[in-house]
């Protein structure tokens, strides 16, 4: 550990994920790759094979006959509470006694000596149910009756009726949007070992432990303080395992208690897929009012969305929506409604924007519709009416937008793609080639950051300094990839004024911090990184205090810098000074708080500030379809992305490439298809197609807005980042919509749906040259 | 007879030999289980996401050859003979990072790490063999490795930088080839190998002639050749395959010849293994080879075994056909030859006996008067199966179509030609509308269904259009400008 005059790891600074070493050589431990103790058995889940039917019982005797099998749990060996609904509705059951709502539920779990053996006897049950009639999309649902899974919110601002009754223009229309499946490379797992008493310990790979901490103690009948959740790392969440992991996590603890033994259960890909929950997909009614310039009078909007067959984060995904619906955009007056419909489907659940992206493409769906009603470039359009100006400033949750950086951040992309030369160029190209055709588009996104669940908003760390100088940190975020932990060290490292290198970044467990929050909307580092920098500004407080008194000069006097500590005239190593301050007995450990300030929501009124801050970027992209097949390719991507400072600007960017990438594929190549009987079809990575290497733009220019900075006080003034960058891929999806839109001279807008596969693409071609 | 019963091979450094290895035991859980090296991952088990990429050198005639594959689709039996490289092989002794280790680090090529050995093996493998490459040819590489953080672009910059920290000259896998040949060598046999529990036997046979005998004693067997298939029998429909017999090691079933007009491939050349000889031959086929699956199911899969599982949707049947190849089944001594069309009777039904199998693939190499093409339709461009795949071939001969072959996949039970689209060619003057009766007539020929992959509107409409494009394309003045990938 050299000491220099600056520390490694400052903040601001490009630092290595701190894993990187353990990835490239594949000694990063996932849960599959802790080493099991002796004795070690495997479950698997059992699940039904129709979408919707009454249980009138399981014949499972084959399946404990199968060589291997060491048991089966079903509802009956829950010793606690069977459910795992997140948000307490109870609407979520661990196995479901009367009644099959989705076709792929879990009903029973096989526990056996290996895993292959639980694979090949979960197969052998034989259910006996009798079908109901299923409704497997929430227009079918609103058809068939169906309630709500829970509570739908509205959103209300101005005179609506009157304003559209005023109109010269109006439109209305409806958008399907399709969900998304998270297709982290590392599935569900949970590795409960039983411990004595009613002890349980779990690794598993959740975004939120102690959620799986209370939901284990609630199907176990004990208090959390009898189970331990461990994640140290996870291969990817996306939201994918912020509630999903409670059933994994259950299992294997329910069977590692009944069997004194440790169970480790582990989906294969297709079962991951189809027994747990994805983006929602959504099919929106518009209704939008403008005046001859292509300014925005009002908006109605209903957003429909498949929530599967119970609640779980259904409620907080569809308000999101909602909240977004505005993007940049300043509403005069605005009514949206969210119908967050029951459906014979799985429970969708959080994913990377958390229903936000499907808000916010509504929006810009809405200025397409504009821009070629009036004949104007979709740009001009945005641009008319984005928030700023006298009384423009109030979202449709009556929240003030005052820290709007469209006008420069726009103006910048616009400048550095070359957008309006190369809309030229688009529109002179197209007129002269007839089978390919070119598109561009420059799509803004805005984006409130904070949970909407007001006191999600808090978070813990521990930090301890041992009496050789070394620090030890945790907190109550999870590390998926995103590089949390490193950007957290950095805050310590830059506090402490000492090397990243000293401090170990430790797993995350339910033992050192309580109650945390789920890592999840954007607000890992936000979080955890103030509680981390309470926990060592209170050491610090402490060891000035000591110095000052020890040495006798004054508090203002004793510096840290640079892995050494100044008193007055006397400089110490920090190694040296956290030895005196030890032997001096001074508390060198301390648990740090934070939760974030301003914000409120009454959900009833539709009003509060639920946001602490917004983050903002855009994006320019630019596409060619092959107008014979709807085959496409992005040609240039340009993107320039506000994370206010940044902590670790090559993360940070590692985000913004990455959350576009993610945010293409969605609206591009992934397709969930589901069949007549309600089987998904596309459950593995052979008919689900994420973006490949070779589907990334074939230019890619990407950028921080390095002059932003935060106005709020979050850690170093830096913003969130992990979802706002996934709605750029919005660029893409209107580029290939002007592309379309081109076969019929711009003159109508294509109403593409999502995602706009080759067929979607081909098909909107051949409706447009039908003058449909 | 004796037979052999171990499985033998060189695990990283190590000589391993293996007794009682049933058919259906997957080289990754061996790895994984049996061996604790955890670093190959399981993302899918269906060798479609790149995470179980390890190296499987095999002397080949032309020596040692290393490979990407997908370890969660092969079997252990298959690597009998053979050096399996894991990530755990790829720092050296002294504990220093291998240089695509370091690049992928510098460049922050990983954010979760779970898809990141994957890569490292794939990137490894493309610098031994192409020390600079081209961004293109990093896509490529990687065509079968999925990463859902970085969206790629620091790994393939780490890849292009990959010889700014190291030449493969210095790599151990280079410097120790001698070696590792002669280590190989001592482990090859011409006594068959039989490995297993009775009702999940590996069978290994020791030449193309034992495994003719091999069929003949289990005229049920599965034949294993690059598993590419096979691999998801046991891994996703969790059935035992045995007895089966594994012919990857059959280098007198790869070889790759022509005789005057006629390109013969063995049936058990890979993908890979066809490339050259396809450029030369037929150029037409290089870049849709290119979209068949990911580099590692190249490696391991088969042109034989493409067209004797008889998928509807296979990549290479429709193309072949259209070139007109035939195919050359073997029973015992027997051989008989016929029309790769005529291979095809029914949807799951081929015309192959017990203990038959494909020996040869016959491909007539195309006339100067013949104009060819392949496309393939797919959601996703690379490494994705086919909605729709064509083979076309047109004569012309002083402007009037003479002959025409057209077949398609994904638009029956069968690849199939469309014979009404042909008809509607032949004998007519070379024109547009000569092209748009053809591509009319496809509703003739066809009535397809509608699943994941498309409608059965969209496949009959991209279809009809393909052969337009074909029109399009034979002219210099519009070729251009209907190709989105001139670039």
């Amino acid at each position: 550990m050299k000491d220099t005059h600056s520390i490694t790891g400052a903040a601001h600074t490009d630092r290595n994920h701190d894993s990187a070493i353990k990835h490239v050589t594949g000694r990063a431990d996932y849960t599959d790759d802790i080493a099991q103790p002796e004795g070690t058995l495997h479950a698997y889940l059992g699940v039904s094979d129709v979408a919707h039917a009454t249980l009138n019982g399981m014949d499972l005797s084959a399946v404990l006959a199968y060589p291997g099998v060491v048991g089966v749990l079903t509802a009956e060996d829950i010793p606690g509470v069977n459910d795992i609904s997140p948000t307490g509705l109870n609407d979520e059951p661990v196995f479901p006694t009367d009644k099959i709502q989705f076709h792929g539920q879990p009903l029973f779990a096989v526990v056996a000596e290996t895993r292959d053996a639980a694979r090949r006897a979960a197969e052998l049950a034989r259910i006996d149910c009798a079908p109901l009639q299923h409704a497997l999309d929430p227009i079918a649902a609103q058809e068939a009756g169906y309630p709500h899974v829970t509570a739908p919110l509205k959103l209300e601002r101005g005179d609506v009726d009157t304003a559209f009754a005023g109109t010269a223009n109006r439109i209305t229309g409806r958008m399907a949007i399709g969900g998304q499946d998270h297709m982290y490379l590392e599935g569900h797992i949970a590795f409960a070992i039983p411990g004595e008493d009613d002890d349980v310990i779990v690794h598993c790979s959740t975004q939120h432990p102690s959620e799986a901490q209370h939901m284990v103690a609630h199907v176990l009948g004990v208090p959390s303080n009898a189970v331990v959740v461990n994640v140290r790392r996870m291969g990817g969440g996306f939201g994918g395992k912020e509630s999903q992991m409670n059933l994994f996590c259950a299992v294997a603890a329910i069977a590692a208690k009944k069997y004194g033994r440790a169970v480790k259960i582990r989906p294969d890909r297709d079962q991951d897929m189809t027994a747990t929950g994805k983006r929602h997909d959504f099919v929106v009614d518009y209704d939008v009012a403008f005046d001859d310039a292509g300014r925005i009078e009002a908006v109605g909007g209903t957003f429909a969305a498949r929530c599967g067959f119970s609640a779980d984060l259904s409620g907080p995904v569809t308000d999101r929506a909602l909240f977004h619906a505005d993007n940049a955009y300043f509403y005069p007056h605005v009514r949206l409604t969210s119908r967050p419909m029951k459906t014979n489907t799985v429970s969708n659940t959080a994913f990377r924007g958390f229903g936000g992206p499907q808000g916010v493409i509504v929006a810009e769906r809405m200025i397409e519709e504009i821009a070629y009603a009036t004949g104007q470039d979709p740009l001009d359009v945005r641009k008319a009416n984005f928030y700023g100006g006298e009384g423009r400033n109030l979202t449709p949750y009556h929240q003030e937008v005052d820290d709007n950086i469209f006008d420069r951040l726009v103006s910048e992309l616009e400048d550095s793609a070359a957008y309006r030369q190369r809309r030229k160029d688009i529109v002179a190209f197209n007129e002269t080639s007839p089978v390919l055709k070119k598109g561009i588009a420059l799509t803004p996104v805005k984006f409130g950051i904070s949970f909407t669940a007001t006191w999600y908003n808090q978070a813990g760390a521990l930090v301890h300094v041992y009496n050789d100088g070394s620090i030890h940190l945790n907190h109550g975020g999870t590390e998926m990839g995103q590089g949390l932990n490193t950007k957290v060290a950095q805050v310590v490292a830059e506090a402490f004024q000492v090397n990243f290198e000293r401090i170990k970044i430790t797993k995350t467990t339910t033992e050192k911090v309580p109650n945390t929050s789920a890592t999840a909307a954007s607000s890992g580092t936000d979080l955890n990184g103030m509680a981390a920098l309470n926990a060592v500004e209170q050491i610090k407080e402490r060891l000035v205090a000591f110095a000052a008194d020890h040495w006798g000069v004054a508090a203002e006097l004793v510096r840290f810098a640079a892995n050494q500590v100044h008193i007055g005239d006397l400089t110490l190593t920090f190694d040296a000074f956290i030895k005196q301050a030890y032997l001096a007995r001074v508390q060198l450990s301390a648990a740090g708080f934070y939760k974030t300030p301003k914000i409120h929501w009454d959900r009833e009124k539709g009003q509060g500030r639920p946001f602490y801050y917004y983050a903002y970027g855009a994006a320019c992209s630019e596409v060619t379809i092959d107008t014979l097949t709807g085959e496409y390719r992005v040609e240039r991507t340009d993107i320039l992305h506000d994370v206010g400072r940044s902590l670790n600007p090559a993360l940070d960017k590692g985000q913004v490439e990455g959350a576009f990438i993610q945010g293409m594929g969605w609206l591009t190549t992934e397709e969930l298809w589901w069949d007549d009987a309600g089987r998904l079809r596309t459950h593995a990575p052979s008919t689900y197609k994420i973006p490949l290497a070779s589907d990334r733009p074939r230019v890619f220019n990407v950028k921080l807005a390095d002059w932003s900075e935060n106005r709020e006080l979050t850690i170093k003034r830096s913003k969130a980042v992990g979802e706002p960058p996934f709605m750029l891929g919005i660029s893409v999806f209107e580029a290939l919509s002007m592309a379309v839109a081109s076969v019929a001279d711009y003159k109508r807008c294509p109403r593409l749906d999502a995602p706009a596969t080759p067929e979607r693409v081909l098909m909107a071609v051949a409706r447009m040259r039908d003058g449909g | 007879m004796t037979h052999r019963t171990d499985i033998r091979f060189i695990l990283n450094g190590t000589e391993m030999s293996v007794p009682d290895v049933a058919a259906s035991q997957t080289l990754l859980d061996y790895l994984r289980l049996n061996r604790r090296l955890t670093g190959t991952k399981e993302g899918c088990a269906e060798g479609d996401c790149g995470a179980c990429t390890v190296l499987v050198g095999r002397l080949t005639d032309t020596g040692l050859v290393y490979a990407p594959v997908n370890a969660c689709i092969r079997f252990l039996a298959s690597v009998d003979g053979c050096h399996v490289v894991t990530v755990e092989h790829l720092s050296g002794a002294d504990g220093r990072l291998h240089p695509v280790q370091q690049a992928m680090i510098d460049h922050h090529g990983s954010q979760c790490g779970f898809c990141t050995p994957g890569f490292v093996m794939s990137l490894y493998a493309l610098w031994m063999q192409t020390p600079e490459p081209t961004e293109a040819q990093v896509e490529t590489a990687v065509q079968g490795n999925l990463c859902r953080c970085t969206g790629y672009e620091p790994i393939i910059r780490a890849a292009v930088a990959v010889s700014r920290y190291g030449t493969p000259a210095s790599d151990h896998l280079t410097t120790e080839r001698e070696t590792m040949t002669a280590r190989l060598q001592s482990l090859q046999s011409d006594e068959r190998l039989v490995s297993g529990p009775e009702d999940d036997l590996s069978v290994i046979p020791s030449s193309v002639d034992d495994l003719a005998d091999c069929l003949l004693a289990y005229p049920d067997a599965t034949i294993v050749a690059g598993a590419t298939d096979v691999g998801l029998w046991v891994t996703k429909f969790m059935r035992n395959i045995g007895p089966a017999i594994f012919t990857a090691h059959l280098n007198a079933l790869k070889t790759i010849d022509h005789q005057d007009t006629t390109l013969l491939i063995g049936a058990g050349a890979s993908y890979t293994d066809c490339q050259d000889a396809l450029s030369r031959h037929l150029p037409h086929l290089s870049r849709y080879w290119d979209r068949i699956a990911g580099w590692q199911v190249r490696n391991m899969g088969t042109v034989g075994g493409n067209i004797a599982n008889g998928s509807p949707i296979g990549d290479t049947p429709p193309v072949l056909i259209a070139l007109g190849a035939e195919i050359v089944l073997r029973r015992g001594n027997a051989r008989r030859t016929i029309a790769l069309e005529k291979f095809f009777v029914d949807y799951g039904k081929q015309d192959r006996a017990p203990g038959e199998f494909v020996e040869t693939i016959r491909i007539p190499i195309p006339g100067p008067n013949t104009l060819n093409a392949a496309y393939k339709i797919s959601k996703r461009r690379d490494e994705d199966i086919s909605s729709v795949a064509v083979g076309i071939q047109i004569t012309v001969e002083d402007g009037r179509i003479t002959q025409s072959r057209i077949a398609f996949g994904g638009m029956a039970a069968t690849p199939k030609r469309a014979v009404a689209a042909e008809d509607a060619l032949q004998g007519q003057i070379w024109s547009a509308d000569v092209f748009d009766a053809a591509a009319k007539a496809l509703a003739e020929d066809f009535a397809p269904l509608s699943d994941w992959r498309a409608s059965a509107e969209y496949r009959m409409l991209s279809a009809q259009n393909l052969l337009r494009r074909f029109f399009l394309e034979q002219d210099v003045a519009t070729t251009a400008a209907v190709q989105l990938e001139t670039a």
